[in-house]
């Protein structure tokens, strides 16, 4: 996966990733359009699919929402690298297909709008200046789940029910 | 084997004699909450999953409390999805527009009780943890894996038991020990593990007033709260449960346990200000106008909640400058909340009441703040943009710093 940064800070959580008034649709191209927006109003408009958010410590704490991972899959995230992730949110996202990948210290080091490259088997993130980071590998069924884009698609293979 | 109290409930739930933190098991549902706002996404998840029945219609429980009545073509369309499905599906726990908030209906109509696990799409689901069923929430994709085969993975969770001590003041309240414990371990302080809360101080509260710490133990990223069940809990229960109940408590010496220690004695009304919920002050270091008060929410609408705002509204008039929204948490609490003259008081004070519901504590409902607007709520989350407006400022406080206040202007304590 490739991509540009896109960075944010601590605890970032789920009412600024989609707030609660627009919680009534589950469509993720309607929710793409108010994603961050407390924040950014444009940050839909402005993210090209496969992009990655950087932030900082407990990204997505907050409510159990779905919507909040339905609305960056909606404006194209391709991944989001924090120091460390809200509980639920960790979960949603895996479920719908994002990947989440925990590399603590990473917010100090990728700088806004710098192109990078992750290698979700070896656990790496490349900078185009030829600098490497890790992030903590997700296990194989983690892995799986998010081949095949999400856990609905994973359980329509009834030899994981 | 020495276990938390959480560990010996999972262990139960997935048939095993033990179970240790940091080990994944595949647990049984004894209760599955789905609502009007994350629930059209569970039902939509569950048809894609494409099983025709849910795995036990007895064990889901639906209510409907976020937007009701309906606000929207949008809100009225999701709760159209849901009772459809609740009539497909032949669920007999379903409470429509008119009973109150899924944190408040559950244990009331006797759906909660200890030892069991509990899963809802909503992160406050942690508040039956005050019963001492390990309870959490989960997103809508888990749950329609839930309805669809009865089961989920959890990976089981350490402890962190609060062991708080002391005799609490005059006007401090359970609001304020949690949202104190919250402003010294940080929003992350507590993150995948269970926060139980112990001690003489828990002992002493009502059920109710552990419910308000359990609710909360998500705003330090707990995966739940929990409280030891005891004669108050089991009386609770007995009048309002005929579900068979296991009682489990914590082994002190249990490896994954980290206790700390909280005392209460001197503790001042406390305030968590804008944006997050460990951004915490005594009162008396908060110098703020307020536009709005919300008194309600699955953190402080119970009928103590009422009772406490009431006694302070008595014969005072709300000041000019403050619109004050009462909100009960259910049907049961509104009914008491009349038969003991509470809402006279609210209303002659020049208060809002509104229908059981969750307000404006998400800020999809009723009683939004605009840009510049400042809020006092009694909820559990004061984030940006959370009640309304992202330029709007939501301050969060016990139900009796909440009426003072509204009386006041400004958020201050008696």
């Amino acid at each position: 996966m490739k991509g540009k940064v896109w960075k944010f800070g601590d605890d970032i959580d789920t009412d600024i990733i989609i707030p609660g008034r627009y919680l009534v649709v589950t469509d993720p191209d309607k929710l793409a359009k108010h994603c961050m927006e407390s924040l950014d109003s444009d940050f839909y408009k402005k993210i090209n699919k496969g992009d990655f958010i950087v932030a900082g410590k407990n990204f997505g704490c907050g409510s159990s929402r779905e919507h909040a991972p339905l609305a960056l899959q909606g404006a194209g995230v391709g991944a989001v690298i924090a120091e460390s992730f809200g509980r639920i949110f960790y979960r949603n996202a895996t479920n719908v297909g994002i990947p989440l990948l925990e590399a603590p210290g990473i917010s100090e080091t990728l700088d806004d709008g710098e192109e990078i490259e992750i290698d979700m088997e070896k656990g790496t993130i490349k900078t185009t200046n030829g600098k490497e980071y890790k992030f903590k590998k997700l296990p194989p069924f983690m892995l799986e789940i998010l081949d095949k884009g999400g856990l609905v698609e994973y359980l329509k293979n009834d030899s994981n029910k | 084997m020495l276990m938390t109290m959480s560990e010996k409930i999972l262990a139960k739930a997935s048939n095993k004699s033990s179970s240790e933190a940091g080990e994944i098991v595949m647990g049984e549902i004894d209760v599955a909450m789905t609502h009007d706002l994350t629930g059209p996404l569970s039902v939509e998840s569950f048809e894609k999953i494409g099983t025709d029945k849910v795995w036990d219609p007895n064990k889901i429980v639906i209510p409907f409390d976020h937007q009701v009545p309906a606000d929207s073509l949008d809100a009225a369309n999701n709760h159209i999805i849901l009772r459809e499905f609740v009539k497909k599906q032949e669920i007999k726990n379903f409470y429509d527009v008119n009973q109150g908030v899924c944190h408040q209906i559950l244990p009331e109509f006797g759906h909660v009780v200890p030892g069991e696990v509990i899963v809802g799409t909503d992160s406050h689901t942690c508040t039956h943890g005050a019963l001492g069923a390990f309870a959490t929430g989960i997103g809508s994709t888990d749950m329609a894996m839930v309805f669809s085969t009865g089961k989920l993975w959890f990976k089981v969770p350490e402890t962190i038991r609060f062991n708080i001590e002391g005799q609490l003041k005059e006007n401090v309240y359970a609001k304020d020990v949690i949202v104190n414990i919250i402003g010294k371990v940080g929003a992350d302080g507590a993150t995948y593990k269970v926060c139980e809360f112990a001690g003489n101080t828990v002992s002493d509260m009502s059920v109710s007033d552990r419910m308000v710490l359990c609710n909360m133990a998500v705003e330090m990223g707990g995966k739940t709260g929990l409280v030891e069940p005891d004669e108050k809990t089991l009386n609770y229960i007995e009048t309002r449960s005929n579900k068979p109940y296991e009682v489990f408590k914590t082994d002190l010496g249990a490896p994954s346990l980290e206790t700390i220690e909280i005392d209460v004695s001197n503790l001042e009304p406390q305030v968590a200000c804008p944006h997050n919920v460990d951004n915490v002050k005594p009162v008396s270091e908060i110098d703020k106008e307020i536009d709005q008060v919300f008194l309600g929410s699955c953190t402080n609408g119970r009928i103590s909640d009422l009772r406490e705002a009431a006694q302070i509204l008595k014969g005072n008039k709300i000041a000019n400058r403050v619109r004050m929204l009462v909100i009960p948490a259910s049907k049961e609490v509104y009914t008491k909340a009349l038969d003991e003259g509470l809402i006279n008081i609210f209303v002659e004070s020049g208060a809002l009441v509104c229908n059981p519901c969750c307000g404006p504590c998400l800020g999809g409902h009723v009683g939004l703040i605009g840009p510049g607007e400042v809020s006092l709520s009694t909820s559990n989350r004061n984030f940006k943009g959370r009640q309304g407006s992202p330029e709007g400022e939501v301050y969060l406080s016990s139900a009796a710093v909440a009426a003072y206040s509204a009386i006041k202007g400004r958020i201050e304590s008696i």
